[in-house]
């Protein structure tokens, strides 16, 4: 059952969808992606390879499958949620037993052309599993306890698999996406007073636990809390990520020091520099300027999802945009603040400049998603 | 079934009301963002600006180039030559096994070095360029670099490295260098930063290691621009090293060589000293050695063979040998008699061969005696019966102190890396040393240069140009730094009477002029260059009674190490004395056959500066000398001045 039938007279079919598809978001999109094959071109030294050419081949993959996606009826796509869901905890499984162990962690699978990270994947059909229970469930029972505990317990599963690989960001992503799903459903203010409180108390209970023999974290995750919270403690070890980022953010000022001429990425200083910290670069050629004028760019798309999500009449597609908003937001905001030393370095991308191909393709389908619920939004 | 419209609306609220909240959050965060954006890159810009500049700008060391030696006519004595070497780096090399194995190919790598190298390219970072080949030839460094595409990381590159164009005849003046190591930087506490300098060289032994200060130079810097790795991406600004400043020695390279060339095969020490100036002019042990293998690095084997040479060519016999001086003592002895006025010139002393003392004997040297001898003749004929009696008047004190004015006894400070003190006696010394008082016989023993008694060659010389002179020389072996001339002034007078010092002057004459002088045979036939001097030959035993009722055994019949030390002071010409020489050879035989014949040698080499002509030798032995000065390894071309040394300095050298 739907809140709304689709009213086939009014709405665009066929090739004519195309048409209706929000092109602004598009724009927007491209314009992102193109910054972010600039970066790659000047960390390589002034070359498409090794990473530009690859990214250009995923993002215009990327750009087929939103406007594939875009053209299924938003309806078919809820239908889909809870198999689009069950697969992505089968991949968690399958990464848990199988995957490839790179860097500490076990997060990938090898498809040949590219590694999937099926947590990236998890993060979308996440939004949209509980977007469909919150389109199915009656408005009366959204704050009912009973209620309350299943969308609990369909965040969990997924959260808990990824802190397993070990991956911390991503789990906290997931967390805060599908709390954010909640919350934009409707659910009760107190619970999510309740929540923060729990949270915090966790947080507690994580540094309560160190040392002992049940810790909660890996060791180098401690780490990277402490040197968070002070890394100047160690400038050439667990601190120099940071400390060099914040270096190269710093010293470029309004303008930046020009493109391709970035001293701490040219020359090495700068870690990640192609994925988790390809912003530093961006802030270090082209400055506050260049920075700034991502962040509004990623600003603008978030204002195109929450004015999709508003202008929507349709539950389940309100409720998916705007927690495919969240999470794109949380990609951004996580990795800024990361870089920019506001918060612990967690591996998390910076949504379509980072180089990497996973969170590329699923950051398509979802605007793909955004864009169906566009194009199919009732009328 | 669908939804009332009620519900629908009722979401929409719902939902639209929490969209606007969460993006407010959205806002609020982003303006945090930018909060944080412009505190880092507009506040704190300079700051950072400042950080990401040290971070990218290294101070890198460039290596001084190291001051030259030269003789006192300007002849290099120690210079610094181009060395190709090929160096290798690990980071480029990928594969270092497979590319030295290509390398093998193209030119000769020695595999010890090649296996030290292995280790040093492990131990270091992989971008450090790490020496694999060294002193190549320029046809070797061009196959290398025409082959440059098949052997990634090898880089063929020219550096300065120490060479001594004369070799073995400097090693005991000159020395050498080495490379830093732990325990260099621990005994000097050096903390030079140019230490750090990769392959860079130190003075290790005699002027080397003890002018290293003045020849070093200062190291200079340049700025580069370094990657993360610290890998040199290019330069942005020099400052130059500033050389070690030139060091001319008072050595004459000519004499030098003969002088070596003439103790060869013997282990001897050898100085000779410019009686006026107290400059050296010649400083010579043998046997010696190669410097340059000590630059290159020395093999285990060529190490051995030096260590275990029972001639010690590694042991600076001129400066750190000590020997009983024997009757070269003579004339200390004899000008503390006389100034003590304990004895007549004209009074005679009768020698039957020995005296007896309490119930000990002490012979002299001719078991039959010499008769009736004054002084003059005492000294020519070396009577040391004569000697017995007037050290019994004097008393041990006055002659070391007359030791201690004419050189003996003293470390002189050169810059040399071994000085001996030697021994001159005093009571007070036996006491604090041996734990017995001081007996007549000690004073009898000291009295023929035996017993405590023991000098140097270089005390010797500078004990026969002191009496030569008649003033107090000091020695010297540094001419000028730079081209600025050490400061030498007239010495002043010994404070002996000149009637003393001439009789002594006449006894030196007759050792060599005199038919009964013992080194009459190694006399000059031309009265410009006629030398006087004094044999000496030490024991290193002890003659037994029973031995001398046998009859002493002959040197030749004993072995080697238990052979008499030969030993000759002397100088020359005689009317005005210029060169004062000693020579000591370990083991030798007797003075007068043995360290006679090579000090005249040397002292005429000097006064003629070429080869001495024949005709200054007596005629029986001409043949001898002429087939002698044939065998020797004298240089066939005298050293040439490289004309350095006098002429302006290079205009990047600064003399401060």
């Amino acid at each position: 059952m739907s809140f709304l039938e689709y009213n086939v007279k009014t709405a665009p079919s066929g090739w004519r969808k195309i048409l209706h598809l929000n092109w602004a978001l598009v724009l927007l999109l491209v314009a992102v992606a193109c910054l972010g094959f600039l970066m790659l071109y000047s960390v390589a030294g002034g070359s498409m390879r090794p990473w530009v050419e690859p990214q250009m081949q995923r993002f215009a993959l990327g750009l087929v499958l939103m406007l594939i996606v875009a053209m299924v009826p938003i309806w078919l796509w809820r239908n889909l949620s809870g198999v689009a869901f069950g697969m992505s905890i089968l991949l968690l499984l399958y990464v848990e037993f199988f995957g490839d162990v790179r860097m500490g962690a076990q997060r990938w699978i090898d498809l040949g052309f590219m590694r999937l990270q099926p947590s990236e994947l998890t993060k979308i059909t996440l939004v949209m599993v509980l977007a469909a229970y919150y389109d199915w469930l009656d408005l009366n029972k959204i704050s009912r306890p009973l209620h309350v505990l299943i969308p609990l317990a369909i965040i969990a599963v997924p959260t808990y698999l990824t802190l397993r690989q070990p991956d911390l960001g991503t789990a906290l992503l997931l967390l805060m996406g599908g709390g954010a799903v909640m919350f934009l459903a409707g659910v009760h203010w107190a619970y999510f007073v309740g929540v923060i409180a729990a949270g915090v108390g966790a947080v507690s209970a994580v540094f309560a636990s160190r040392g002992t023999p049940w810790q909660l974290l890996q060791d180098y995750q401690y780490r990277r809390i402490d040197t968070f919270l002070d890394p100047s403690q160690d400038p050439l070890g667990a601190g120099y990520h940071i400390t060099q980022s914040q270096i190269a953010l710093g010293s470029g000022g309004w303008t930046g020091r020009g493109f391709m001429e970035g001293t701490q990425s040219r020359l090495n200083f700068l870690p990640e520099k192609h994925t988790d910290f390809i912003f530093t670069t961006l802030a270090e050629e082209f400055g506050f300027v260049g920075a700034a004028s991502l962040l509004t760019l990623y600003i603008l798309i978030l204002a195109f999802c929450i004015y999709t999500a508003i202008a929507s009449r349709d539950r389940f597609a309100s409720l998916l945009v705007m927690g495919i908003a969240v999470a794109f937001f949380l990609y951004f905001a996580v990795n800024m603040a990361m870089v920019m030393g506001l918060a612990p370095v967690v591996g998390v991308p910076l949504p379509l400049v980072s180089f990497g191909g996973s969170a590329m393709l699923v950051l398509m389908v979802a605007f793909g998603l955004v864009q169906s619920a566009h194009v199919h939004r009732p009328r | 079934m669908k939804r009332s419209q009620k519900d629908i609306e009722d979401s929409a609220r719902v939902v639209g009301r929490r969209a606007i909240v969460m993006g407010g959050l959205f806002l609020g965060t982003a303006g945090v963002l930018a909060a944080r954006m412009r505190y880092l890159q507009v506040e704190r810009a300079d700051d950072f600006r400042l950080l990401a500049e040290e971070n990218r700008i290294n101070i890198r060391l460039l290596p001084p180039e190291r001051g030259l030696i030269f003789d006192r006519n300007g002849v290099l004595l120690a210079g610094n030559e181009q060395n190709y070497r090929i160096t290798l780096v690990r980071e480029d090399a990928d594969d270092v096994d497979a590319v030295l194995e290509e390398l093998g190919r193209i030119v000769n790598l020695d595999l010890v070095a090649i296996e030290r190298a292995r280790e040093e390219i492990a131990r270091r970072p992989p971008f450090v360029p790490v020496t694999v080949a060294d002193r190549l030839s320029w046809e070797e460094l061009s196959s290398v670099a025409v082959n440059a595409p098949a052997l990634p990381g090898v880089n063929p590159e020219v550096g300065l490295s120490r060479f001594y164009p004369l070799g073995a005849d400097f090693a005991h003046v000159v020395g050498y260098v080495g490379p830093v190591s732990d325990y260099y930087i621990e005994q000097t506490g050096d903390t030079d930063p140019v230490l750090q300098i990769p392959d860079f060289q130190v003075g290790r032994y005699n002027v080397e290691a003890r002018m290293e200060s003045a020849l070093r130079g200062r190291a200079g810097t340049k700025q580069v621009e370094v990657n993360a790795a610290g890998r040199e991406m290019r330069e942005l600004d020099r400052d130059p090293a500033t050389a070690g400043s030139d060091v001319q020695l008072t050595i004459d390279a000519g004499l030098q060589n003969y002088v070596e060339a003439r103790l060869s095969g013997e282990s001897a020490g050898s100085v000779v000293i410019d009686c006026e100036s107290g400059e050296i002019l010649a400083l010579a042990s043998a046997p010696t050695f190669d410097p340059n293998l000590f630059v290159r690095g020395i093999s285990q084997t060529q190490w051995t063979t030096l260590n275990e040479d029972r001639y010690r060519p590694l042991a600076n016999k001129a400066t750190q040998g000590l020997y009983p001086p024997g009757s070269t003592y003579k004339m200390i002895v004899a000008l503390a008699a006389l100034e003590a006025g304990v004895i007549e010139p004209s009074e005679e002393i009768g020698c039957t061969g020995h005296i007896e003392l309490g119930d000990r004997r002490f012979h002299c040297w001719r078991r039959t005696g010499h008769g009736r001898v004054d002084l003059v003749e005492a000294i020519s004929q070396s009577c040391d019966v004569y000697f017995y009696d007037l050290a019994q008047r004097v008393g041990i004190e006055a002659i070391t102190a007359m030791a201690l004015r004419l050189g003996c006894g003293i470390r002189h400070d050169l810059p040399l890396s071994g000085i001996a003190e030697g021994l001159a006696p005093t009571m007070q010394w036996k006491r604090e040393n041996r734990g017995s008082d001081w007996v007549v016989g000690d004073t009898l023993n000291a009295s023929i240069g035996q017993g405590f008694v023991l000098t140097s060659p270089l005390q010797l010389a500078i004990m026969t140009a002191r009496i030569a002179t008649g003033r107090a020389v000091e020695p010297g072996i540094v001419r000028s730094i730079d081209g600025v001339r050490e400061r030498r002034g007239t010495a002043p007078a010994l404070g002996i009477a000149p009637e003393n010092l001439a009789l002594v002057h006449r006894a030196m004459w007759q050792v060599n002029n005199d038919r009964r002088g013992t080194a009459f045979e190694s006399r000059v036939m031309e009265d410009a260059y006629l030398i006087a001097g004094k044999t000496g030959t030490s024991q290193v035993r002890n003659i037994t009674t029973a031995e001398r009722e046998a009859g002493v055994i002959a040197n030749e019949d004993l072995p080697w190490e238990r052979r008499d030390h030969a030993l000759y002071v002397g100088y020359a010409p005689f009317e005005a004395p210029r060169y004062a020489v000693s020579v000591v050879v370990e083991h030798g035989g007797g003075g007068a056959a043995v360290a006679a014949p090579i000090a005249r040698d040397i002292l005429l080499r000097a006064q003629l500066g070429t080869i001495p002509p024949l005709e200054l030798y007596p005629v029986s032995q001409r043949r001898d000398i002429e087939e002698l000065h044939r065998r020797l390894p004298i240089l066939a071309e005298p050293p040439v001045p490289s004309g350095r040394a006098t002429g302006p300095r290079d205009t990047e050298r600064d003399r401060t």
